[in-house]
């Protein structure tokens, strides 16, 4: 129970902070729907051109827009140590963990909807014959990506160049789910029988299911000096 | 007040602590033992390893070599009940610059599992002086001001061990009296302080004992009446020629 509301308060302190200083899920935004902006512009996509292009420019989106996210969310925590300060508190490392990954899951899940309303606009588009696959998939990827990079954010908030570390670090890993992510996509919006698809969702869960109970465990470790 | 002339409830004890960063060694086998109601100033120039200790202390830093123990159990790492038996005010002020200083206070608070929130709010609010800025946002106050909070969100938990590195620093006149005021009442309510400061006659004149540290290393642990004082005044200066 007071796990639970050590959870609680946490996440509501980020939305807090967030609701005051409106940087992260403005930038994370507005990037991500530029990403799919250019990449309209540069491919012109019509018809079935559109549908082979889509998967992987939502995605490439979600994957820059998150990258900006994690980089965010932990400045707040790198400002006046407040890091220490959490790790001072006599609570289960690991919640910081969970709350970190709600909050950003949150930010991102946000982001996320304007992009794909974006996407929907310019590549005139229709998500609505296979929402619930897509919808399910979007949020699995997320998951996972999101399980990762807080792990990640929280390991480059201590290195020097941490806007470079972050990618380098977190991109190899996380190539699986975006594999699983695409494909999975690719097989709902051609509007594919779920059983085509369904390795990759599997694959998603699995991956998602393991990094986020792993990090859990382990952010004691990630977060000391 | 010298150390010993209170029962000793509580005891921290540092046990051959040694930390090294990479070729650097920061401490050298440092043994301590610091009892409830002892008033602890850990002195020694710029690079001694002071605050290095403190965060040992604080369970912020993992030792090389050596252990904590608190009444006599050795403390596991993060563990949740030595955590709140210490209290820590470091060089940052751990302050999210985005929130009151309530809400700060009251983010510490819930998460160090304080009951009677608000009361226990309003109290270390008191003790600096801060109920008229309960409610303005901690980035916007001066640096003496967020010192003033950083202060009472340590003593928000009601700590057995307050652990203070350079306390004083930022803080206007008024606020320095009523520090010295609380880091001399508390080890009469079986407290134990432990702190740091360069300014020895400051730190000599609240502290009990005095832990001396050079180079990571311990030169000097006893009664501050005991002190070797000439030898002390003499230090700084090796210091700045060394």
């Amino acid at each position: 129970m007071r796990a639970l509301d050590i959870l609680w308060t946490l996440f509501r302190k980020d939305l807090r902070i967030e609701w005051r200083q409106r940087e992260t899920l403005a930038s994370i935004c507005v990037f991500g729907v530029l990403v799919v902006l250019l990449f309209n512009f540069a491919f012109t996509p019509a018809g079935e051109e559109s549908l082979r292009l889509l998967p992987g420019v939502l995605w490439i989106a979600f994957a820059f827009a998150g990258i900006l996210g994690f980089n965010r969310s932990f400045a707040a925590e790198r400002q006046n140590a407040c890091l220490d300060g959490l790790r001072l508190a006599p609570i289960e490392p690991g919640l910081i963990y969970l709350a970190k990954m709600l909050s950003s899951l949150v930010f991102l899940a946000i982001a996320e909807v304007v992009i794909i309303f974006a996407t929907a606009l310019w590549y005139n588009f229709s998500f609505v014959p296979s929402i619930k696959w897509f919808v399910s998939i979007v949020f699995l990827g997320t998951l996972g990506y999101v399980g990762v990079g807080v792990t990640f954010g929280a390991v480059a908030a201590n290195t020097r160049m941490r806007e470079v570390m972050l990618p380098v670090l977190q991109f190899p890993v996380v190539v699986p789910i975006f594999i699983a992510a695409i494909e999975a996509t690719s097989g709902a919006l051609r509007g594919e029988a779920s059983s085509q698809f369904a390795s990759w969702v599997r694959l998603l869960v699995v991956f998602s299911v393991i990094f986020i109970v792993l990090s859990f465990l382990l952010f004691e470790y990630v977060l000391e000096e | 007040m010298r150390p010993g002339t209170i029962p000793a409830e509580h005891v921290l004890e540092v046990r051959g602590v040694s930390k090294y960063f990479g070729d650097f060694s920061a401490l050298r086998r440092v043994s301590l033992r610091v009892a409830g109601g002892e008033s602890l100033l850990i002195y020694g120039p710029n690079g001694a390893g002071k605050t290095t200790l403190l965060r040992i202390l604080a369970s912020l830093v993992q030792p090389s070599e050596g252990e904590i123990a608190l009444d006599g159990v050795r403390v596991e790492r993060h563990s949740t009940a030595y955590k709140k038996r210490v209290g820590f005010v470091s060089h940052q002020t751990f302050l999210y610059d985005e929130l009151t200083v309530r809400e700060n206070l009251r983010l510490a608070a819930k998460l160090f599992g304080v009951r009677n929130l608000e009361t226990a709010i309003d109290s270390a609010l008191g003790l600096f002086s801060l109920q008229d800025r309960a409610a303005d946002i901690a980035g916007r106050l001066s640096r003496g001001l967020q010192q003033r909070v950083t202060l009472s969100r340590a003593l928000l938990h009601d700590p057995d061990f307050l652990l203070l590195d350079e306390p004083f620093t930022g803080l206007d006149a008024a606020s320095v009296v009523a520090l010295e005021s609380l880091l001399r009442q508390l080890p009469m309510q079986g407290k134990a302080v432990i702190f740091s400061t360069h300014d020895f006659a400051q730190g000599a004149s609240i502290a009990s004992r005095m832990l001396e540290l050079d180079r990571g290393a311990v030169r000097y642990d006893g009664a501050m009446t005991d002190a070797p004082w000439a030898a002390l005044r003499a230090r700084p200066e090796e210091a700045v020629r060394g």
